[in-house]
């Protein structure tokens, strides 16, 4: 980055560290924050229409209503990891099946054999012979797609409950009126919950900043993944920047980030919650 | 093999009791089902452990955001801020890189970076800053009514936590509070993805369903097992605490509905 780090071992510590703290990995490292921030941007508003989707299914007539209450009652049984670890796998294995059976109708072999999941070549997502960056996208999005569900579960049960406490009063006004069930859901019930559902959809945007961590687990290259790679003890022979292991500093370096973060979302929601129940009678509730 | 001689070699494999070896190849749906439940012991270890002792310090906590003394009111501040600010899976990191340097420099106790003692120990802080957050807007909300009442028949000091804030306190709190134990069961499952290391191959149910998950390249045979188990617990623990709820509550005139599995998610 800077001219005086051609020869690092001459470099007293505040350049040194000026210098180690602007390598192309350390690059990669600032920059995958972003893929952190992207990621809560594109999952927060999916996760939203999921939910939307999950809590009109629930209060649906009765097949639909069984559907949309096993995904809302879900969330609460199993850990959301076992998911996120499902879906992974179980989307990309989906695609692939669908591609299959779509591009390749005549193929005789079995997918599943043994421990193998063999699909014809071109059924392969993304192709094997695409560039690395649409490997990478492909994953990313494998992984939003996923919190989208999970967290779509969510969010589906803040909006269940949130249609739920409208006053009856108000649905049987429009009633009256001689709305369809209809109208009377997309004029009356939709507009008035959002109240409603503040409180929970901002708890649960906490929830989201705090499980972005598992994006490792999914297999992206993102902040812990880079923290763990960048802290771990280097060796002179490898590197022009010899360290021991200082994945604790990193680390704290991601918390103290999570802890901004997650303050800074707290008093913009506590300012979003007074502004939207302003004159309203609902009074001051407490979001936490 | 038989099923049953499956269970005997691999039903506490978790606890390095029985067979060492995992199976390699040909799993049977016996082994997969043994060996998740085998690791489920650690998920209930943990989730307990972290309850019992989190529960005090949970009420300790809730009380000291309301002291009179300034440094123990910003320390408790300070300390549910950490916990409820950052995520689960960074504390984990950040503990076992703490504790191994503490060992390093030869302070600590060499248990602190095995799993059973360190990520307990996260857990218990963790579920004990949630819980006090908990315990603290359920503290704020007792009736001023019940407070006045206990004045008026002389209750002072002990005895009017005792006999009178504490008992409202949890049934105020008992809702939320079922959420946070079900959530706690649920986070347990993150201590063997996080710097802690399954030592032996005894890892929790998730550590074994995702074994199985790589090795076959099959998600959906060990994650749905996984997910029976999850459930099962889940309920198990709406029950158990729908019964202290019930308790709590038995001198209020109508009975409180029975805790769903459909309930408020908060967190």
């Amino acid at each position: 980055m800077f001219a005086f780090c051609a020869d690092p071992d001459t470099l007293e510590t505040a350049r040194w560290f000026a210098c180690y703290l602007t390598t192309g990995k350390h690059m990669v490292f600032y920059s995958s924050f972003g893929t952190v921030l992207l990621l809560l941007a594109i999952t927060a508003p999916t996760a939203l229409a999921f939910g939307f989707l999950g809590a009109m299914a629930a209060r649906g007539p009765a097949p639909l209503s069984w559907i949309g209450k096993t995904y809302i009652a879900i969330v609460r049984g199993i850990p959301d990891i076992a998911f996120f670890l499902f879906f992974v796998i179980a989307l990309d294995q989906g695609f692939e099946w669908i591609r299959h059976q779509i591009l390749c109708p005549d193929w005789e072999q079995p997918i599943r054999q043994g421990n193998d999941f063999v699909v014809c070549s071109a059924a392969k997502l993304p192709l094997s012979s695409s560039p690395q960056w649409v490997h990478e996208v492909y994953g990313f999005l494998i992984a939003v797609l996923t919190f989208a569900i999970v967290f779509g579960a969510f969010a589906a049960n803040v909006l269940y409950g949130a249609m739920r406490a409208v006053p009856q009063a108000q649905i049987e006004t429009a009633q009256a009126y001689g709305m369809t069930p209809r109208q009377t859901f997309w004029r009356i019930l939709v507009p008035q919950m959002w109240v409603y559902a503040l409180s929970g959809l901002g708890n649960l945007w906490m929830v989201l900043i705090k499980a972005t961590p598992l994006l490792f687990l999914l297999g992206v290259e993102d902040i812990v993944y880079w923290a763990r790679e960048l802290g771990g003890a280097k060796t002179p022979r490898f590197t022009d920047y010899p360290h021991g292991d200082w994945r604790l500093w990193y680390f704290l370096f991601l918390l103290v980030f999570y802890l901004a973060f997650t303050k800074i979302s707290e008093a913009a929601l506590e300012r979003l919650m007074a502004r939207l129940t302003h004159g309203q009678a609902f009074g001051a509730r407490a979001t936490s | 093999m038989t099923c049953l001689e499956t269970i005997q070699a691999y039903g506490l494999r978790s606890l390095g009791i029985g067979e060492r070896l995992l199976p390699r190849d040909d799993f049977t749906l016996c082994e997969q089902f043994t060996l998740i439940g085998s690791g489920l012991i650690w998920n209930i270890y943990f989730g307990l452990i972290a309850l019992a002792a989190g529960f005090i310090l949970a009420t300790a906590l809730a009380l000291g955001k309301e002291s009179r003394l300034p440094p123990i009111r910003a320390l408790c501040r300070g300390i549910i801020l950490l916990f409820r600010g950052s995520p689960l899976f960074i504390q984990f990191f950040l503990a076992y890189f703490i504790f191994l340097r503490l060992r390093q420099a030869g302070i600590g106790p060499d248990w602190l970076t095995n799993a059973w003692a360190g990520a307990a120990i996260v857990l218990f802080l963790n579920t004990a800053a949630y819980s006090a957050e908990i315990f603290h807007g359920a503290l704020r909300t007792i009736p001023r009514g019940e407070i006045e009442a206990a004045d008026a028949y002389g209750f002072t000091g002990l005895k009017r936590f005792t006999r009178i804030v504490w008992p409202t306190m949890l049934r105020l709190a008992w809702p939320a509070y079922i959420n946070e134990a079900i959530f706690l069961f649920h986070a347990t499952t993150l201590v063997f993805f996080s710097g802690f290391p399954a030592l032996q191959q005894r890892g929790d149910a998730l550590y074994y369903a995702r074994y199985f998950a790589d090795k076959t390249f099959n998600p959906f045979v060990p994650y749905p097992i996984l997910a029976g188990y999850f459930v099962l617990l889940t309920l198990t623990i709406i029950t158990l605490m729908g019964l202290v709820n019930r308790r709590l509550n038995r001198h209020l005139p109508q009975a409180p509905k029975r805790p769903r599995m459909m309930g408020q998610i908060l967190r």
